[in-house]
This record gives structure tokens, C-alpha cells and sequence, in this order.
């Protein structure tokens, strides 16, 4: 399938991975526990660390229950009240998501320093209204505050008793500009110009994504956040969503955190692939040695990757553990059939990317 | 047999979702309907499990030819065809436990007695822990979930399985896992298999047979865009 037009050579961003440049997201040994009845507590995610650079991507794979969309909540400041948080999130100029207040993340965080690429757009997206009222929306409250609240009050005031066509002249011109931004937005994530006057339902799920992307890039957000942007799509329009994110990242030199269960999607976007299993990032490696050669290192991971029909369609065995009771060693012990003692009663740390005694 | 001749189906009589498919599966034969979303493979799916009635067309089931019933059919009918969705969440009563979730079958069709020893023999079947069975939808994942509606989808051992997307929500590991507890199972007892999705690769590598939408509809003009403007943004960017 050829990628959509819009799409450049992907090249520049990626030639060179920069050195020293400021990541745009550098997590730090976060980790999120739930505090439930009785004292107990779920840890839904522990001492996950890696670093986002401009233009990179970063898949974040793992079975449903692992703990990456608990992650993605965190950084968006979208946990619930019983959740408690350690370590840091940086963004590039220093703010930390996990200590933010809400003021915070509200009004210059959500949609502006971190843009959001939901799960089922349908359901993301405002139901009775057209994808052109929301994206108008979005842009004037993400783009157009300045000068949409401004020149109104700052215009020239209405000859006292006279017409007020100058008011009404800069009214019609601003509705102009807005509606000329929203159709900017929906053209960049490649959502046709024809049907922006349509209500969700009317769209089918690729066009749904492709609105609810470009919602997320309206605030030109230097990170974007993608939770299962392809989760019940057909396989083309999943690789077509992968291109599309992949290029709104490379080509534009944002970040992108791409949570998600879905192999064939990460390889199509990633440039590092970071596996979770228990709420621990278990490995982390550059995608192409992770799905070409050498391979994934960490056990789980190839068990992962050894149950795509592609592969040797073999599912890994047994289940995972409860995120309320873990055991004291590695947690994929009791799945892995290379673990000795040492993997039921010391827990691996993750060096060199990953987190295996038999690495 | 399970066959359906001429099948026109939909919601709405002026714009069938289905119309003129034709479909024939031997006992113990697997076939892979491969189709884009939208092209209404999902509601021949239902048709094919007794569960929605066609506007047109005949479907025969075992050399029952199901026709002329009004709201549903026969319940001796209904209950050879397994039928597992592509969304636990929508598919299970949130107010049940799993264990209850596979028994309602059981219970619907008064083998009530038989109920705690079957729940336990497909439980270790899909792989489901006896935690797990005393948990509510909410309290366990989707995969977790769909593992109990597939359960709840063999407890009264049907002669064909239908699979709608069974796996379209699910990791890779649970899907090959899941379609490993179907295989298992056929291989049992000879059932026959109507997996409907959309990933060739996946169908291909489960069933014995594919089939493209297209396939089915064959004498009607093929799905292309245009057709119905929904059908023409899936199949056209």
C-alpha cells in the first residue's frame, strides 16, 4: 500500500538520531500503584524509564492488562483518585507531569504540549456534532485565544450610535481564519476537505481516525500520545494509521508514544520498541533489531513476537500474574521455561536493555 | 451442512447490509470469510448462527431448512451453532460472574445439574484460573473475558462455531492461544468453523479454507467504492 500523499521522504529526522539534543520525554523510574480496600495495593506500573528524542517513536507493547495504558494516564495526569505516582516525567522544558496540578495540565499541557491520539475515535469523538465544529473548536481554543478573544475587545470601538459593520467585518473575518485553521488541521492529518461537514457516525473508522488525529495535531503538541490507535481496524487501515502517525512524527520532528498490542502497527511505526510485562518494562530495544536479527532477548518477548500467525503461531504459556499479587522474583518466571531459582527469588534489573538473568 | 443460499439481510429493508451471499460449509470444514469492515460480513455471521433473520434467501442447517420462523429459531437449532463476538465487553452481562457467564446456556436449556462440572472442564480448556471464574466482567481483561465467552460458546458442545473478529481486540499471544482452544476443540469433535475477520494473514494460517467477500457475493458487482458511501471510505482512502 503506498502512503498517503502528504507523506515526505522520511528521511533527515531519522539519519541522525541526535545526540545531544534534549529529549522530549525523559521518564524516569515512574511507577503508579493503586491503593484498594483492605490496605492492598495493585502495582499497575513500576520503575518504567526511557527517553523520547525529537522525530523518534517509541512503541510501548505488552498484553492488555500490563499496565501501558495506566502509563499513558499518568503522563496525561488522567489517573484516578486512588492512584499514587513516583519518579518524574520531563518534558524538554522541564515541566514534570506526574508533579503538575491540575491548573497545569489542563491549560497548557492536554492538547498543547502533549497531544492525544484516543483509542476508538468514534467514541472519542462529540457524536452530534460534525468533525468541522470540533475541529473549529479545538483550534480556537487551542490556537486562536489570543487573537479571537483579543480583537474583539482590542478593535477599534464601534462609532458610538453608527453601524457596526466594522465589528461585524472583523467577526466574519475571523470566522474566515478559523474556518481556513480547521481546514489546515484536517488536510495535515489527511481527513478529505469534503467530508468535514459529516457527524461521526457518518465516517468510517479510518476517517475517524484520521479526525481524531487531527484533533490531537491542532495544538502542535511536540509529543504525541497514541493509545491503541489501531485496535479493531482492518489490517490496511492499521498500516495506513501507522504510516500516518509515523510521518506526522518523523517528518515534523515530534515524538511519539505509541501504546499498543498490536505488533504488526509497532514495527510499521517504531523506531524502539519498549516490551511491558507486569507493569515493568522487561525490555527495550531498537525496532529493527527487536523484529529483524538479532531478535527480541528478553523470553516473553520472543514468546510475543512467536505468536503472530506470521511466526510460530504458539501462544506463550500459562497466564499473567495479578498486578496485586506479583511474585518476589522475575514475573515471568512461572511462564518462562528457561527459569531456574535465581529467577523465582531475585528479580532481574533491567541493564543493557534488558531484564533477564539468562540475557 | 450449513448453508445459506441467496442471503439478503440488513437492518433496513430499502439498504440490506447483505445481499445475494451464498456460503456452504461441510461438518468439520473451516472457512475464513475475509472482508473489509463494513461490507457486512459481520451480519452474515449472525445469519449464519440462527441469530438474525435474512430478508431473502434460505438458510439450512443439518438438512433443517430454518425458514418461516418469526422472532427466533428453534431452539434446537440455535443450539448447535457456538457463536463468539468480536467484543467481550458488549457480548457479557457485566452483572455476572464468569462462572455464571459460561453456565447460562446450561441453565437456559434446564442442564442446570450439569453446570459446575462443565464450567470447570472449559475453564481448564480456555485457561481460565478458578479466581478468575468468581470475578465480574469489570475485574478481569478483555482477553481474560473473551477466553469466558468462548467458553460460554462451547458449553453445550454446538456442531458449528461461528467466530465474529474473535481475536480483532486481542495480543498476539491470546489470539494464538484462543484459536488454538477452537482447533482443539474440532479437532474433538468434528465441528464445523465460520471464523469471519479481516486479517488474511491470521485466517489463512486457522482455517482450511478462505474465502473473499467478493467471493461470496459472486454474482452480484463486487464491493468497490461508490457503492454505498460508507463502503467507498473504508475500501478507498
Amino acid at each position: 500500500m503506498t502512503p498517503s500523499p502528504h507523506v515526505p521522504a522520511a528521511a533527515g529526522a531519522d539519519a541522525s538520531r541526535p545526540g545531544g539534543v534534549e529529549p522530549v520525554l525523559r521518564v524516569e523510574g515512574l511507577s503508579v500503584r493503586f491503593r484498594m480496600a483492605a490496605g492492598r495495593y495493585v502495582e499497575a506500573v513500576t520503575e518504567a524509564a526511557f527517553a523520547l528524542a525529537p522525530g523518534e517513536s517509541l512503541a510501548l507493547v505488552g498484553e492488555s492488562g500490563c499496565g501501558k495504558s495506566v502509563l499513558a494516564s499518568a503522563l496525561l495526569g488522567l489517573l484516578p483518585a486512588n492512584a499514587e505516582t513516583a519518579g518524574s516525567a520531563l518534558l524538554a522544558d522541564g515541566l514534570d507531569l506526574l508533579a503538575a496540578d491540575e491548573r497545569t495540565l489542563a491549560r497548557t499541557v492536554r492538547g498543547r504540549r502533549v497531544g492525544l491520539v484516543p483509542q476508538s475515535p468514534a467514541a472519542h469523538l462529540t457524536p452530534v456534532r460534525t468533525v468541522r465544529s470540533q475541529l473549529e473548536e479545538t483550534v480556537r481554543e487551542l490556537a486562536g485565544t489570543a487573537d479571537a478573544g483579543h480583537t474583539t475587545q482590542a478593535g477599534p470601538p464601534p462609532a458610538s450610535g453608527g453601524s457596526d459593520r466594522p465589528a461585524r467585518r472583523g467577526r466574519r473575518h475571523r470566522l474566515a481564519a478559523l474556518r481556513a485553521a480547521a481546514e489546515a488541521a484536517a488536510g495535515r492529518a489527511a481527513f478529505p476537505a469534503s467530508h468535514l461537514d459529516r457527524h461521526p457516525h457518518e465516517l468510517s473508522g479510518g476517517l475517524a481516525q484520521r479526525a481524531a488525529t487531527a484533533l490531537a495535531l491542532v495544538g502542535d503538541a511536540p509529543l504525541l500520545l497514541a493509545d491503541e490507535p489501531t485496535t479493531g481496524l482492518d489490517r490496511d487501515l492499521v498500516l495506513r494509521t501507522a504510516d500516518e502517525l509515523r510521518a506526522h512524527t518523523r517528518a515534523d520532528g515530534r515524538a511519539l508514544l505509541l501504546i499498543t498490542h498490536d505488533l504488526a502497527a509497532a514495527e510499521r511505526i517504531a523506531d524502539t520498541v519498549a516490551v511491558m510485562y507486569a507493569g515493568r518494562i522487561v525490555e527495550i530495544a531498537p525496532a529493527g533489531a527487536f523484529f529483524g536479527s538479532p531478535g527480541p532477548r528478553h523470553p516473553y518477548a520472543r514468546g510475543l513476537l512467536d505468536a503472530l500467525p506470521e511466526r510460530a503461531f504458539i501462544p506463550v504459556p500459562g497466564a499473567p500474574p495479578e498486578l496485586g499479587a506479583l511474585p518476589p522474583g522475575c514475573a515471568f518466571a512461572a511462564r518462562c521455561a528457561a527459569a531456574d531459582p535465581l529467577c523465582r527469588t531475585r528479580r532481574p534489573a533491567l541493564t543493557e536493555g534488558v531484564a533477564c538473568h539468562h540475557a | 451442512m450449513l448453508e445459506l443460499k441467496d442471503i439478503t439481510a440488513g437492518y433496513d429493508r430499502r439498504t440490506p447490509a447483505v445481499r445475494g451471499a451464498h456460503l456452504s460449509l461441510r461438518p468439520g470444514e473451516s472457512l475464513g470469510l475475509l472482508g473489509p469492515s463494513g461490507c457486512g460480513k459481520s451480519t452474515l455471521a449472525r445469519v449464519a448462527a440462527l441469530l438474525h433473520r435474512p430478508d431473502r434467501g434460505t438458510v439450512t442447517l443439518d438438512g433443517h431448512a430454518v425458514t418461516g420462523f418469526s422472532h427466533r429459531a428453534p431452539r434446537s437449532l440455535r443450539t448447535a451453532v457456538g457463536v463468539v463476538f468480536q467484543q467481550p465487553r458488549l457480548a457479557a452481562d457485566p452483572r455476572l460472574r464468569l462462572r455464571d457467564l459460561v453456565a447460562e446456556p446450561l441453565r437456559a436449556t434446564g442442564r442446570r445439574s450439569e453446570a459446575a462440572a462443565r464450567v470447570a472442564e472449559l475453564a481448564q480448556r480456555v485457561g481460565l484460573g478458578a479466581d478468575l471464574l468468581a470475578r465480574r466482567p469489570h475485574e478481569v481483561s478483555d482477553g481474560q473475558l473473551q477466553r469466558a465467552c468462548l467458553a460460554r460458546a462451547l458449553v453445550l458442545c454446538p456442531r458449528w462455531l461461528v467466530c465474529d473478529e474473535m481475536t480483532a481486540m486481542l495480543d498476539a499471544s491470546t489470539t494464538a492461544a484462543l484459536v488454538a482452544v477452537v482447533e482443539d476443540y474440532r479437532a474433538e469433535t468434528g465441528a464445523g468453523l465460520l471464523a469471519v475477520g479481516h486479517d488474511p494473514v491470521l485466517l489463512e494460517r486457522w482455517c482450511g479454507r478462505t474465502a473473499h467477500w467478493n467471493e461470496i457475493v459472486k454474482d452480484r458487482p463486487p464491493v468497490t467504492d461508490r457503492q454505498h458511501p460508507y463502503g467507498g471510505h473504508v475500501l478507498r482512502p
